[in-house]
């Protein structure tokens, strides 16, 4: 099991690399501190939705609803907060995963309870709660006046800045650390813990799980209302570094990320998959969104490379977990 | 045998059921806006207007019945309508009467192209699932990335406006009295229900979604029958696609995008099994009429278009609720 999943990650890290080389040889703007900087920075929102997919994933599921929840958690907590003139970081960013979790709730108890194909009522809860929030509370942009200046203040952190040649001010976003702090979370809890363990035992073989004593309602609603959380910490956490709401925000999100986690290597029939994959997965896929410019690609063909990677990547696991298959394990 | 008299006796309570609703839903609307619901102008523009919609429903089912799902019929429509666009505007220009007027052979060619598009997509589609084994969902979430990318490559991102006079007549057109659009959608439903009950095709079909071991060891082509029913798909989609652009006489990269939902919503209310084996023709069409009568009614009475989209998710999470009490029963 190890050495399988240290053979896809190492895959995904050599892809990685090369793509790195070949993007740098094209364009060598590319090593340039500021390019890296931003690079970083557009891994964090990607990547801890991607850790909450990646879940739901292991344990044999799928979730698109997940972006709907982090525009409807993020426009409500800004909304609120505007209405109560209420100032806080901690307390909003609380108040966002919380939503989130309640969303991924309805998710979990209509997976579980009804025994209906994630794939579907998730399609169902994302237009529910997108349409209704759209269409009951509003559609007008938070723009940087009215947004807190509190949570502008916490968005904008940056680790450490330089200046350069021109004087130009190039920062680290200190919200990189949030990201690897929830990935560092959520890898402890699904390799050491019972109810990690038995998210994989379930994506893995559903009716062993159960003889094995695996709380199965327990690992649904985990699964799912961590993706929902981690989708409305998110979505907060991108409206404060972006310092705009936008309801409208995160319409096909959900491509991006699933493409992201297939990539690290995770299988939509569950069981396999690994936070660090997951986050090598987002790099690379963020990665070339990002440096199409800088190859000189027209940005137009961000989603034809987008799709071609999903493909490429699911063909990958499903060839090599054939394998494993015949290979009798 | 005996399971197909089984299953058509299981369909009838459902058709009531469908039955009941538009009813209830006619009677609802006709109370609420009696004036403007009740017009004749109301059910003719809906003739227009909702076969695009059934024919991606009808796409839907269709492989649905194998387990699977077409989450790329969207793309495939709008590319195949902007390929053909694109044609009609290389050798009739970008408008005036050149492009208009443009012979009945050169529309017919851009029909052919169109219809290309659709069986290639239905081909990359059928080779991803049923040969490199990819999930459903994720190679068509991939080809639809890849469809839609495509499109916007080659537009660049504005619709193609202007397409030839006897292209518009496939969209907007009267034959006998009735929509051409309506008389494709009923002649579509029809050849599938033949081909869904008659052939060799439609009964593997079934048994594959049934029980994919059994129908393996039967000696069924099973690849070859998962295979042409994405080709169908496609097809489908390719044709929704043509009338799309020959009622609005414009084809876009991204339009129609909010019909993925609805197709899934149609499908899995029109007593579709989204784990295979179980379709019904009439049941689409009764739960498509059923959800057009309901968006128009919503639209006369100014709910936003947000409000609309929020129903149907609604209705979809509803639909599998009334599905499982149904088979649980």
């Amino acid at each position: 099991m190890k050495a399988l999943f240290g053979r896809s990650e190492s895959l995904v890290a050599i892809a990685l690399l090369v793509a790195m080389v070949v993007i740098g040889a094209i364009n060598p703007a590319f090593f340039g501190l500021s390019n890296l900087f931003s690079l970083a920075r557009s891994n964090v929102i990607v990547g801890i939705m991607a850790l909450g997919v990646l879940t739901v994933m292991i344990s044999g599921g799928i979730d698109v609803s997940f972006p709907a929840f982090a525009v409807a958690a993020m426009y409500l907590t800004l909304r609120l907060m505007l209405a109560a003139d209420w100032q806080g970081i901690l307390g909003p960013f609380a108040l966002a995963s919380a939503m989130g979790l309640a969303f991924g709730l309805v998710n979990a108890s209509l997976v579980h309870g009804l025994r209906m194909i994630p794939l579907i009522v998730t399609l169902g809860t994302g237009a529910l709660v997108r349409g209704a929030l759209l269409g009951l509370v509003g559609t007008s942009q938070i723009n940087i006046d009215h947004m807190p200046p509190g949570l502008i203040h916490f968005g904008s952190a940056e680790l450490f800045a330089v200046r350069d040649a021109s004087g130009a001010h190039i920062g680290l976003s200190a919200m990189i650390l949030i990201y690897l702090a929830l990935a560092a979370l959520v890898h402890l809890v699904l390799g050491k813990t019972l109810l990690g363990r038995g998210v994989y035992a379930y994506g893995d073989d559903r009716e062993a799980a159960r003889r094995l004593g695996f709380d199965q309602r327990r690992i649904v609603f985990f699964v799912y209302g961590l993706a929902g959380a981690l989708a409305g910490f998110a979505g907060l956490l991108h409206a404060s570094m972006i310092w705009l709401a936008n309801p409208r925000d995160f319409v096909g999100l959900e491509l991006d990320v699933i493409a992201a986690v297939v990539l690290g290597g995770a299988s939509i029939f569950g069981g396999r998959g690994s936070v660090p994959g997951t986050m090598l997965g987002v790099f690379l896929l963020v990665m070339i969104s990002n440096s199409l410019i800088l190859m000189h690609i027209p940005t137009t063909w961000q989603r034809v490379v987008v799709g071609l990677i999903v493909i490429v990547a699911t063909a990958a696991t499903s060839f090599r977990d054939r394998r494993r298959a015949q290979g009798g394990a | 045998m005996a399971g197909m008299i089984a299953k058509a006796r299981g369909f009838a309570p459902h058709t009531r059921g469908l039955a009941l609703l538009i009813l209830v839903i006619f009677a609802v609307m006709s109370f609420l806006v009696p004036d403007k619901f009740l017009r004749p102008y109301n059910f003719i523009s809906l003739s227009f207007v909702a076969p695009e919609l059934g024919l991606l429903s009808l796409a839907m089912m269709v492989t649905m019945m194998s387990g699977g799902i077409d989450l790329s019929v969207i793309g495939a429509a709008n590319l195949a309508a902007i390929l053909a666009g694109l044609f009609f505007h290389a050798v009739g220009g970008a408008h005036g009467p050149a492009l208009s007027g443009l012979s009945l052979p050169l529309v017919a060619g851009g029909f052919a192209i169109a219809l290309a598009v659709g069986i290639l997509a239905g081909v990359l589609n059928g080779i991803l699932i049923g040969w490199a084994r990819i999930t459903p969902i994720l190679a068509t979430i991939g080809s639809g990335q890849i469809f839609t990318g495509l499109a916007l490559v080659l537009t660049g991102g504005p619709a193609i406006v202007g397409f030839p006079e006897y292209w518009n007549f496939i969209g907007n057109g009267t034959l006998a009295g009735l929509a051409v659009p309506l008389w494709i959608f009923l002649a579509a439903s029809l050849a599938i229900a033949i081909v869904l009950a008659r052939s060799e095709f439609g009964i593997s079909l079934a048994l594959i979604g049934t029980n994919l071991k059994a129908a393996v060891y039967a000696g069924l082509f099973v690849r070859r029958t998962i295979f042409l029913s994405y080709v169908g798909s496609g097809v489908l989609a390719a044709i929704a696609g043509i009338i799309l652009s020959g009622r609005t006489n414009a084809a876009k990269s991204d339009y129609g995008i909010s019909y993925l939902l609805q197709a899934v919503l149609i499908a899995v209310l029109g007593g579709t099994d989204p784990a295979g084996g179980r379709a019904s023709v009439l049941g689409i069409v009764l739960a498509l009429a059923a959800l057009m009568l309901l968006a128009s009614g919503m639209q006369l009475l100014r709910l936003s278009n947000f409000l609309v989209d929020a129903t149907w998710g609604a209705f979809l999470l509803a639909s599998i609720a009334l599905n499982l009490w149904r088979s649980r029963r």
